[in-house]
């Protein structure tokens, strides 16, 4: 069954929540999801372009209260 | 897609501001698919001798900035660029006489030192960025 996780880089600056989604995506299975929180709006542009770019699939961005949710799910 | 390019990073200024956008600039190009050679010479170097943490020095607003919030170490972004990235770090030959340092003074993410020949050499077919 796919699990989600949340990788919490709230606080950190560009390339900071993109390095420590990578660390956790590492880890997870194929199908299984992160949920990585954000502060930085550059990182919200910035994980979208890498997923693309890698080969995983990204799932939606949503912003509430100044904190960035973005979901991705391990493709490969 | 994952491209297959090539980038050579020189680093040679030892300002927070430079030593970060080269961080930068090696760890995203290394996590994007890139394949990363970095030469670490003049006073660069110097930041990267083991126990020696002498601390950048900002040039002017963005790094004081950087400082006073939770912006990544651009030491910890180079070691990520190698540990996430597969990205090869070279410390100069020259440099390293000149400092009076050894291979295991610097940090252990580092390759064996190298020189300008065989850097430019493996690099001659990539984009260079210098900072």
């Amino acid at each position: 069954m796919a699990t989600r996780k949340i990788v919490d880089g709230r606080g950190s600056f560009c390339p900071g929540p993109l390095m420590e989604m990578i660390v956790v995506l590492k880890t997870i299975n194929i199908g299984d999801e992160l949920e990585v929180l954000s502060t930085d709006k550059g990182s919200a542009n910035e994980i979208p372009e890498w997923c693309k770019k890698i080969g995983h699939a990204y799932i939606s961005t949503t912003e509430k209260d100044g904190v960035w949710h973005i979901i991705v799910r391990k493709a490969k | 897609m994952m491209s297959s390019n090539k980038i050579s990073v020189v680093v040679i200024s030892g300002t927070l501001e430079h030593l970060h956008m080269a961080a930068m600039v090696a760890s995203v190009a290394a996590v994007c698919g890139s394949e990363v050679l970095a030469f670490f010479s003049m006073n660069a170097l110097s930041h990267f001798i083991k126990g020696r943490n002498v601390k950048a020095m900002h040039e002017g607003e963005m790094g004081k900035l950087m400082e006073a919030k939770k912006v990544p170490e651009f030491k910890t972004l180079f070691e990520q660029a190698v540990e996430l990235g597969g990205a090869k770090l070279y410390p100069c030959a020259m440099a390293m006489d000149v400092l009076s340092v050894q291979q295991n003074d610097l940090e252990d993410y580092f390759q064996e030192a190298t020189g300008l020949t065989k850097f430019l050499d493996d690099g001659r077919d990539g984009q260079v960025f210098t900072f």
